[in-house]
């Protein structure tokens, strides 16, 4: 571990990794078109249909507007499948489809530089959906006020989170079809119970505290309050449990990778 | 010490061990700067494995590297900034052009601005393919896409350029124009590392040949040299329907030594002259008298069973 450690500290103080994201963003700009719409239209059915929809029959949730409670919360779920399925689907493309990671270890990167620039690569995808959300969110009037601008960080800090622990999958997975376990069983029950559609105070207390065993969770404890315009509470706390969900993915990711492709 | 006694690579009881596996065991191996070097053995001998060594991507279990008279794996990173790899799969970026692919490869160097751009239109120019700059990827042929890739290798004008079978599956008028360039390269200096299934490649090109099975060094010469050490200068093949009657009632005895391969008989002379007077006589027979060549060294080192690794 302590290798990875000092391989992952070196690739923070190079900054390589920059190209590695470099790179991605301008495959991204070829595709730009196709990619933005979606970030907007996706929502926008989303938000318009769940929102008004299924709002009507909810009438309010925790004190506001279904439509403002769900906004907020796509916020968050967007930032996970976003920077998971980049961490995940794309990831494994370039890895094992393109070998472009091959051709990467070639120069003077690292197995660090690779998994830390697709990590933030994921991430930054999640930050364009979000404001993307944000923006239709604005237009429906379900945004509080302009502290909503803080939740770009986290929502940058979200998809590191999630690009991070999907990556440890990637570097694991033998197939596409694999990254069917880790959605089914991880990602799909995560954005059920992690209060992004309804709020979990009248689950059963089991599923209570496993939530808050979950990343997805203390992500929508820290942007809810702030898109509706309203303050989080125990930030450091959330902020904290986010952290360490990167950290160890991230730190596994590294070793994971080292080996598959040192193999 | 003179400019051509630096060693490019020194490698000392160099091993690779996988569980009870062991792909590289113990091999010596010195480039010295300036040298194109051969690294010829069947699938699965371990060049691929030691070549890995060599960039760094693998850990040896055991022995001494230095690549660039950096100590590798441990300088591994700096030493890369100085090599050029082709590796034996294509693996250019398929959502790039031609003229992006070697813009992102230099990207990871840290390369840019116009020293760069001049740099980028002499490789193109290099590998004939000014008029592809903007093509896609897809849109190139073989040939294209395999002088892509060595361009691309030499992007950050490395000291140390590493060929992993360049030529596998291209046609021979690609092929010509490959070995061309790499020649241009070898008369500028550049010391080359080549793996190859094509013996007459490694003939043509390489300075110095190693052959390689089972992990181990078996010997290492120049080509004509080692053809010299181990085998007779002429070579008969004798095939047809009457080959085994011929071999059992005359040529077994006017050869040094002879094998049958299929269908066909091969023998090894000192002195072809009583072996192509018998055939020559003989109406109904088939043979071809050539001199010997690094195939017939490479069969003799490593064997004819059949590799399918």
């Amino acid at each position: 571990m302590a290798v990875t450690w000092r391989q992952l500290l070196d690739c923070l103080r190079g900054g390589r990794w920059r190209a590695v994201w470099w790179r991605n963003f301008r495959v991204w700009q070829r595709l730009a078109g196709p990619a933005i719409l979606g970030n907007f239209g996706e929502p926008l059915l989303y938000l318009l249909a769940l929102g008004y929809g299924l709002g009507s029959f909810v009438g309010d949730m925790q004190g506001m507007r279904y439509i403002v409670f769900l906004a907020s919360g796509i916020v968050v779920s967007s930032a996970m499948t976003t920077a998971s399925f980049e961490g995940m689907y794309s990831a494994y493309t370039r890895m094992e489809v393109q070998r472009t990671w091959e051709s990467i270890l070639t120069t003077p990167l690292s197995v660090a530089d690779v998994v830390f620039g697709e990590a933030v690569w994921g991430a930054t995808k999640s930050v364009f959906s979000g404001v993307a959300i944000l923006l239709v969110a604005t237009v429906l009037g379900a945004v509080g006020d302009a502290r909503a601008i803080l939740v770009l960080p986290l929502v940058l800090l979200t998809g590191l989170c999630f690009a991070s622990m999907s990556l440890v999958v990637t570097a694991v997975s033998r197939s596409y079809d694999f990254f069917l376990y880790y959605t089914t069983l991880v990602i799909t029950p995560m954005l059920l119970i992690g209060g992004v559609f309804f709020p979990l105070d009248r689950m059963p207390q089991a599923i209570q505290i496993a939530a808050q065993a979950l990343p997805l969770t203390h992500a929508v404890a820290l942007i809810r309050p702030l898109v509706i315009g309203t303050t989080p509470h125990h930030v450091v706390l959330h902020l904290l449990v986010l952290g360490l969900y990167t950290l160890v993915p991230l730190m596994l990711a590294v070793r994971l990778v080292n080996r598959r492709m040192g193999g | 010490m003179s400019d051509d006694q630096v060693q490019v690579i020194e490698a000392r009881l160099l091993s690779k061990h996988y569980g009870s596996y062991t792909a590289v065991d113990a091999v010596d191996v010195k480039v010295r700067r300036g040298e194109f070097w051969g690294l010829l053995g069947p699938n699965g001998a371990g060049k691929t494995t030691f070549l890995r060594m060599i960039t760094g991507a693998i850990a040896p279990s055991s022995g001494s590297l230095r690549v660039l008279e950096y100590p590798i794996p441990a300088q591994a990173r700096p030493m890369r900034r100085r090599i050029g790899v082709v590796p034996q799969l294509d693996n250019l970026d398929p959502d790039f052009s031609v003229v992006e692919n070697l813009r992102t490869y230099a990207g990871y160097f840290g390369l840019s601005g116009p020293d760069l751009d001049t740099h980028i239109e002499g490789l193109l120019g290099f590998a004939a393919l000014e008029s592809k700059r903007d093509a896609r990827i897809s849109a190139l042929s073989g040939g294209m896409q395999r002088r892509l890739s060595l361009v691309r290798a030499l992007v950050n004008q490395p000291d140390l350029l590493i060929l992993d079978e360049p030529t596998t599956g291209l046609d021979p008028q690609a092929r010509q124009l490959m070995w061309q360039r790499l020649r241009e390269l070898k008369s500028k200096g550049i010391t080359v590392v080549l793996t190859t299934h094509y013996m007459e490649e490694a003939q043509r090109l390489c300075d110095r040949i190693t052959i390689m099975d089972h992990g181990r060094l078996l010997d290492s010469a120049s080509p004509s040299e080692l053809i010299k050490r181990h085998i007779e200068p002429h070579v008969v093949e004798v095939y047809g329907d009457d080959a085994e009657a011929w071999h059992r009632g005359v040529g077994a005895g006017l050869a040094d030594r002879s094998e049958q391969v299929g269908e066909t008989w091969l023998y090894y002379a000192l002195d072809e002259e009583p072996l192509v007077d018998a055939l020559k006589a003989c109406h109904g027979i088939s043979y071809l008298h050539r001199p010997a060549n690094l195939e017939d060294v490479f069969v003799k080192l490593t064997g004819r069973e059949l590799r399918e690794a």
